[in-house]
């Protein structure tokens, strides 16, 4: 396990240095979308519509967040389950998505549609909303702004923690870290 | 009889879901020091940092401790010696729902129809649950429910041969099969017998019981013990990321059943098990 700082975007040369199991701290821009607005998205690309962000190599956070108070940026801030956007995930990676930043476990066709595209899964610590509130700058409300917390927003983030879940080999932490601790 | 205006009700629901979202009770601090003390992952002993930084973060600069503020689950006891004036009590209490969610900055995570899902904007209706009792006091609990760990609960409609060993398999199962999504260190609440609805209604009151604290029954104080045990040594961890601590506690209630069967509900929390008290 390595720390390391990425500057975003990601890229299919910078998700090469980043294995299962490394601490990271990303700065640069991420956008949030969780399960409406990824129904949306899926519709769009259905009927041939444009998406309202461009998929290549961005990093998707899966996250809606409790509202701001005045003079801040944005409410509580953490990662919501990401095996409900794993329906949608795989067309989305297809199209050029770097990086998803959520927490729990994926299908098996995200995992293969991960390595397929080289990209990754990173993960923040559930439940942590308030501090993770705190590397969040600036956030601007740009697609879908009548879903309320679920509108896609895009985020100006400042060494923004997360922890690499999936690499594009395809080395999942969730299954060596238990291995490496379970005594059952 | 004493008489109780139902906007006290509406007022004390309002504070308890702010305050259930931004502070929680000294049982689950505890907790949380005691798994940071167990735990033997470095990057799990480094969560359980980041979750007591964030409680603190929390407090200090009232932003709520997870973004999910949940679903709000009221608990009710009524003493059958109150008479409730000035209105119905669910409107009171979904009143305060709204007022504690909206003036909270809290996240308003309901919609009103399962399949249609327009959020109502306000997180109401909350889940009411009421009881008569003896006495002249109302009881109120709030505990706002989050979804990642929610979704991960389960029924099981056990048969009586399967006994303890099934419910003890039942449990285990539901909690692998969490894992990482439900927001480990997590807190367990089990409900063993009654009918279908009853078990899984005593799975989530078991929740609000503290952390820490055991069944007087012996062979429930000892499956609470034992199980606890268990479950750390699945390997999940805090974050679901490795370790040895992957629950805080397993609350346990039970209730006589039929002959025929042995209903098991589990309630899976986060660490953010939030529940705020007041008695009127």
């Amino acid at each position: 396990m390595k720390t390391l700082h990425i500057t975003l975007p990601l890229t299919e040369e910078n998700t090469k240095e980043l294995k299962a199991g490394d601490y990271v701290y990303l700065t640069g821009t991420i956008y949030t979308a969780r399960d409406a607005a990824h129904k949306r998205m899926d519709e769009a690309l259905s009927k041939g519509e444009n998406l309202p962000i461009n998929m290549k190599d961005n990093t998707i956070y899966y996250m809606g967040p409790s509202p701001a108070r005045e003079g801040r940026p944005i409410g509580s801030a953490g990662p919501t389950t990401a095996s409900r956007m794993d329906k949608y995930a795989p067309k989305l990676l297809d199209l050029g998505l770097r990086g998803m930043i959520g927490k729990g476990r994926r299908s098996e066709a995200v995992l293969d549609a991960i390595v397929r595209n080289k990209a990754v899964y990173l993960a923040a610590v559930g439940g942590a909303g308030a501090l993770l509130s705190k590397a969040i700058e600036k956030t601007e409300v740009v697609a879908y702004d009548d879903l309320g917390t679920e509108a896609i927003r895009k985020l100006e983030v400042k060494d923004f923690p997360v922890i690499v879940v999936v690499d594009n080999e395809g080395n999942n932490l969730y299954d060596i870290a238990l291995k490496d601790y379970a005594r059952i | 009889m004493r008489e109780l205006s139902v906007d006290k009700i509406t007022e004390a629901v309002r504070d308890m879901c702010i305050e259930a979202n931004h502070e929680l009770a000294d049982d689950m601090k505890k907790a949380f020091s005691l798994g940071k003390e167990k735990e033997e992952s470095p990057l799990g002993k480094q969560i359980f940092e980041q979750l007591e930084e964030n409680l603190k973060i929390a407090h200090e600069d009232m932003i709520p401790i997870c973004q999910d503020t949940g679903m709000a689950v009221v608990f009710v006891n009524i003493g059958q010696d109150v008479h409730l004036t000035g209105g119905s009590l669910t409107d009171a209490i979904n009143e305060g729902v709204r007022r504690g969610y909206v003036e909270g900055y809290l996240r308003k995570s309901v919609v009103s129809d399962p399949i249609e899902r327009i959020n109502t904007k306000d997180n109401t209706p909350a889940i009411i649950h009421t009881e008569i009792v003896e006495g002249d006091k109302v009881e109120i609990t709030v505990a706002p429910k989050g979804f990642g760990s929610e979704n991960m609960s389960r029924v099981f409609m056990l048969k009586p041969a399967d006994g303890i060993e099934g419910v003890r398999n039942a449990i285990l199962t539901a909690v692998k099969d969490a894992g990482p999504n439900a927001c480990p260190p997590m807190v367990i609440g089990v409900g063993i017998g009654g009918t279908f609805e009853k078990c899984a209604l005593m799975a989530k009151k078991a929740l609000t019981r503290d952390a820490g604290s055991h069944s007087e029954i012996e062979w429930v104080r000892k499956l609470e013990e034992e199980i606890l045990e268990d479950i750390n040594k699945s390997g999940i961890g805090p974050g679901g990321l490795g370790g040895t601590v992957t629950a805080l506690a397993v609350n346990v209630l039970t209730y006589p059943t039929h002959i025929a069967g042995l209903p098991v509900g589990i309630n899976i929390c986060c660490h953010v098990n939030r529940h705020a008290h007041r008695e009127l």
